[in-house]
C-alpha cells in the first residue's frame, strides 16, 4: 500500500563542511551564471553581441594606464569601506550607515583643505586624518551607544544617520560653494594641490593612486590582525555568536558594542578622507555615491575577511567601470552598470545557499501502479 | 509669519501628494515586516513600480495608439499602468522571497541588492524612454497622468465657495483616486492585522516563526505572500510618484530612492501601524515642504530643514526603545531568516 504522506520532491540538509575548492567552484559557477544572465538581458535590451560587450567591459577597465589606475583606486576605496564594516558585522551589528560615516569623514577633510591652506602640510594632514577618523567614529558610536544601552534597532538607526549626513553634506556644499551660485564645491585647491595626498611628499599625479593602494592594504592587514589575533577581536566574535555566552564569560558586552562601532565608523570616516584627499579632491553628496551600501554586500560576501574583500571589490568595480564603458561605446545610459551589478550580486548571494546546504532530490519512485 | 499662515492650505495640499507616495511605500513594507521580512529593497521596488507603469502606458499611448491613429482609452491606460506596476514590483518581492526565504540569504544584503538593481532598471529604461521621446524629461504620458490626477471638479469648487479662504474642497477632494485608495489600503491592512485570523497568523509568523510553525501555520507561504503583495503595494507608491508627483514623465535623479528610504523611515515612525502611517505620511509631507513656505530661508538652512523628517524618525525610534511598550515594538523576528532545522 502507498503511504498517505508523500515524500517531498527534494529535501535540504545542512552541510557539515565543504572543501574549499568546491566552495569556490560553486561561487565561480554563480559568477558565470550571473554573467550569462546579464549577457542575455543586455542582448534582449539592445540586441548587441554579448561577447563584444564583455570585450568592451574589459577595455573599460584595462584599456590604458589611466583606466587601470582608476579601476584599482576605486576598488581600494570600496575595500576600505567594507573593511571598516567588517568588525561591526562580525559582531552581528548591522551597521548600514557606512554611507553617512564616510560622508562626515569627507566633510572634515574638505573643511581643512578649504579653510586651512596655509597650515604646515604635515600638521594639515594630521588634522584631516584625525578629524575624519574622529567624526566618523562618533557617527558610528551614536547608534552603538543606543544599541548598548537601550537595544535600539541599529539597522534602522544607522540608516537614518545616513540621511542626516547627506543633508549635512548638502548644507556644507552650499556654504562652501565655489564659484558662488554653482552649488558645487569644485576641485579644492586645484592649482596649489594643498591637502592632496599625493602632494604630501611632493610627488607626481599618480602617487595619489599609489598612496591609496598602500594605505588601504595597510588598513586591511591591521583589521585582519585586530580581528584574528587580539583579545578585542575575539570578544567581537563571541558577542557576534552569542550575546549570552559573552555575558557569561564576563565580557562587557555594552563596551564591546560601543568600542567596535566607534572603530567601524572611524575606518569608514577614514575612507571618506581617502575619497576626498586622494581621489575626487571635492566634496558632494555623491562622494559616497552608494558605495557605503555596496560595501555592505562586499563585506558580507567576503565573510568579513579583508583580503577576500579586495577580490570582491575588484569584481564589482570591474563590472561598474566596464558597464560605464559599454554605455559610452554603444550609446546606452550608464545605469546599465547597476542592472548588471544587481543581477550578479543576486546570483552570488543565492550561491551561498548551495555552499551551506546540500539538496537531495527524491529518488525515482519505483511503485508505479 | 502671516505669509506662512495664509499659505498653509497650499502646504497641506503638497504634503498630501508627497505623503501618499511614501504612505504607499510604507504600507507595503509594513505588510512585509509584519511577516518578519525586513525588505530594504523598498526603494528599488518603488523604481520597479514607477518604471513599469510609465513604460507600459508609454508603449500604449505614444507607440500603439499614436501609430494606429487612435485616441488612447483612459480606462485601458489606468488599468494597464496599475497592473504592470503592481506586477513588476511584486516580481521584486518575489526575488527577495526566493533569496531570503528559500535560499536563506541575509535579508539586509538581499534588500540592498534589490535597491541597486531597481534603481538601475528604473533609470536605465527611464533614460531610454526619454531618449526615444527626444531628450531629458521629454517622455510624457498625458492621458494616463491626467487620469491619475483627475478629481470631481464641481464638488471641489462648490465646497471651496462655501468654505472661502480655507479652501476645504481643494484640501479634501482635489486629489487623484490613488490618494484615497492609499487610505483605504491602510484601513484594510489595519482590519486585516487586527480582526482577521489570517492577519493574526501573519503576525505570529513575524513574532515567532518557530511557534507559528509548530501551530501548523505555513511560515514559507505567509512570508512569500506578505512580501510579494507588500512589494506590489510599495510599487504603487512609485507609480503615484511618476504619474501624479512629476506628472507622467521621468527624471534621472535619485528622488525615488530617497523617497523609498523615507518610506522605510515612515514604517518606524508609524511603529508598524497602518493607520498611524496615514497621518505620519502627511506630517512627513509638511516637514518636507515646510522650507518652501517659510520666507527668506537661505539655501543652506533649507538643507538643514530637509533633515527634520529623519531626525523626527530617530526620535521615535529612540522613544520606542526607551519605553518598551509592547504594542510599539518591531516584530520580534524582524530581519531574521527562519530555518526549521536550526531552531
Amino acid at each position: 500500500m502507498h503511504s498517505t504522506s508523500k515524500e517531498p520532491l527534494f529535501h535540504i540538509s545542512k552541510r557539515d563542511g565543504i572543501s574549499r575548492p568546491k566552495a569556490w567552484g560553486i561561487r565561480l559557477i554563480s559568477v558565470l551564471l550571473g554573467l550569462l544572465v546579464s549577457g542575455i538581458v543586455v542582448f534582449l535590451i539592445v540586441k548587441l553581441n554579448p561577447v563584444s560587450v564583455y570585450v568592451s567591459m574589459f577595455l573599460g577597465n584595462f584599456g590604458n594606464k589611466g583606466r587601470t589606475w582608476n579601476m584599482v583606486r576605486d576598488m581600494m576605496i570600496l575595500t576600505c569601506i567594507a573593511v571598516g564594516l567588517a568588525p561591526a558585522f562580525k559582531m552581528r551589528f548591522w551597521n548600514i550607515g557606512a554611507e553617512g560615516q564616510m560622508l562626515v569623514g569627507g566633510i572634515v577633510t574638505a573643511f581643512f583643505m578649504i579653510k586651512c591652506p596655509t597650515m604646515n602640510p604635515v600638521l594639515l594632514f594630521i588634522c584631516m586624518i584625525v578629524g575624519s577618523i574622529a567624526l566618523g567614529g562618533i557617527w558610528g558610536l551614536i547608534p552603538g551607544f543606543f544599541k548598548a544601552q537601550w537595544n535600539t534597532n541599529e539597522t534602522l538607526f544607522t540608516l537614518m544617520m545616513n540621511y542626516i549626513a547627506i543633508q549635512f553634506t548638502s548644507f556644507c556644499v552650499s556654504k562652501w560653494e565655489n564659484p558662488f551660485g554653482s552649488n558645487t564645491v569644485g576641485i579644492i585647491n586645484s592649482k596649489t594641490k594643498i591637502g592632496w595626498i599625493g602632494n604630501m611628499f611632493k610627488a607626481g599625479y599618480n602617487s595619489d593612486f599609489a598612496w591609496t593602494v598602500v594605505i588601504v592594504l595597510a588598513v586591511c592587514v591591521l583589521v585582519y590582525v585586530y580581528m584574528t589575533y587580539t583579545k578585542q577581536g575575539y570578544e567581537i566574535s563571541v558577542v557576534g555568536d552569542s550575546e549570552n555566552t559573552a555575558l557569561y564569560a564576563g565580557i562587557r558586552v555594552k563596551n564591546v558594542y560601543m568600542r567596535t562601532m566607534a572603530i567601524s565608523g572611524a575606518i569608514c570616516g577614514f575612507s571618506g578622507f581617502l575619497a576626498v584627499s586622494a581621489v575626487s579632491h571635492t566634496i558632494s553628496t555623491s562622494t559616497a555615491n552608494g558605495r557605503g551600501f555596496t560595501a555592505i554586500i562586499v563585506a558580507w560576501l567576503a565573510k568579513m575577511n579583508p583580503f577576500v574583500m579586495i577580490l570582491i571589490s575588484a569584481l564589482l568595480t570591474f563590472l561598474d567601470k566596464g558597464a560605464v564603458q559599454i554605455a559610452s561605446d554603444f550609446g546606452l545610459n550608464e545605469y546599465a552598470s547597476q542592472i548588471i551589478m544587481g543581477i550578479m550580486l543576486l546570483f552570488i548571494l543565492g550561491s551561498e545557499f548551495f555552499i551551506n546546504y546540500s539538496v537531495h532530490f527524491r529518488k525515482k519512485s519505483k511503485e508505479v501502479a | 509669519m502671516l505669509q506662512f499662515l495664509t499659505s498653509f492650505p497650499s502646504l497641506l495640499h503638497s504634503a498630501v501628494i508627497f505623503g501618499t507616495v511614501i504612505m504607499l511605500g510604507a504600507l507595503g513594507e509594513i505588510l512585509a515586516e509584519k511577516g518578519g521580512n525586513l525588505n530594504l529593497g523598498v526603494p528599488g521596488i518603488m523604481y520597479f513600480g514607477g518604471i513599469a507603469g510609465l513604460a507600459s502606458t508609454f508603449m500604449y499611448e505614444n507607440v500603439y495608439c499614436a501609430n494606429a491613429g487612435k485616441t488612447p482609452s483612459v480606462v485601458i491606460c489606468v488599468v494597464l499602468c496599475l497592473v504592470c506596476s503592481f506586477a513588476a514590483a511584486a516580481f521584486g518581492g518575489l526575488i527577495f522571497s526566493v533569496l531570503t526565504t528559500t535560499l536563506r540569504a541575509n535579508q539586509n544584503v538581499t534588500g540592498l541588492t534589490i535597491t541597486i538593481l531597481g534603481s538601475g532598471v528604473g533609470n536605465f529604461f527611464g533614460g531610454s524612454l526619454n531618449k526615444l521621446a527626444g531628450g531629458v524629461g521629454q517622455v510624457s504620458v498625458e492621458t494616463t497622468s491626467k487620469a491619475f490626477r483627475a478629481y470631481v471638479a464641481p464638488l471641489v469648487t462648490s465646497l471651496d465657495s462655501v468654505t472661502g479662504k480655507l479652501g476645504l474642497g481643494t484640501l479634501l477632494f482635489s486629489y487623484g483616486f490613488l490618494t484615497y485608495v492609499a487610505i483605504v489600503i491602510a484601513i484594510v491592512l489595519w482590519y486585516f492585522f487586527k480582526k482577521t485570523r489570517t492577519g493574526l497568523c501573519l503576525r505570529s509568523v513575524g513574532e515567532n516563526p518557530g511557534t507559528a510553525d509548530a501551530a501548523g501555520i505555513s511560515v514559507t507561504k505567509y512570508k512569500y505572500l506578505s512580501t510579494i503583495i507588500g512589494a506590489g503595494i510599495s510599487g504603487l507608491g512609485g507609480t503615484y510618484y511618476v504619474m501624479v508627483y512629476i506628472r507622467g514623465t521621468w527624471e534621472n535623479q535619485k528622488t525615488i530612492e530617497s523617497l523609498g528610504w523615507l518610506a522605510v523611515a515612515l514604517v518606524i515612525f508609524a511603529t508598524w501601524k497602518p493607520i498611524r502611517s496615514i497621518w505620519g505620511a502627511y506630517l512627513f509631507g509638511v516637514l518636507y515642504w515646510a522650507y518652501f513656505y517659510i520666507p527668506n530661508l537661505t539655501r543652506s538652512s533649507q538643507e538643514i530643514f530637509k533633515m527634520i523628517p529623519y531626525i523626527v524618525t530617530l526620535g521615535v525610534l529612540l522613544m520606542v526603545s526607551f519605553r518598551r511598550k509592547k504594542e510599539d515594538q518591531p516584530p520580534a523576528s524582524l530581519g531574521q531568516s527562519y530555518f526549521r532545522e536550526e531552531r
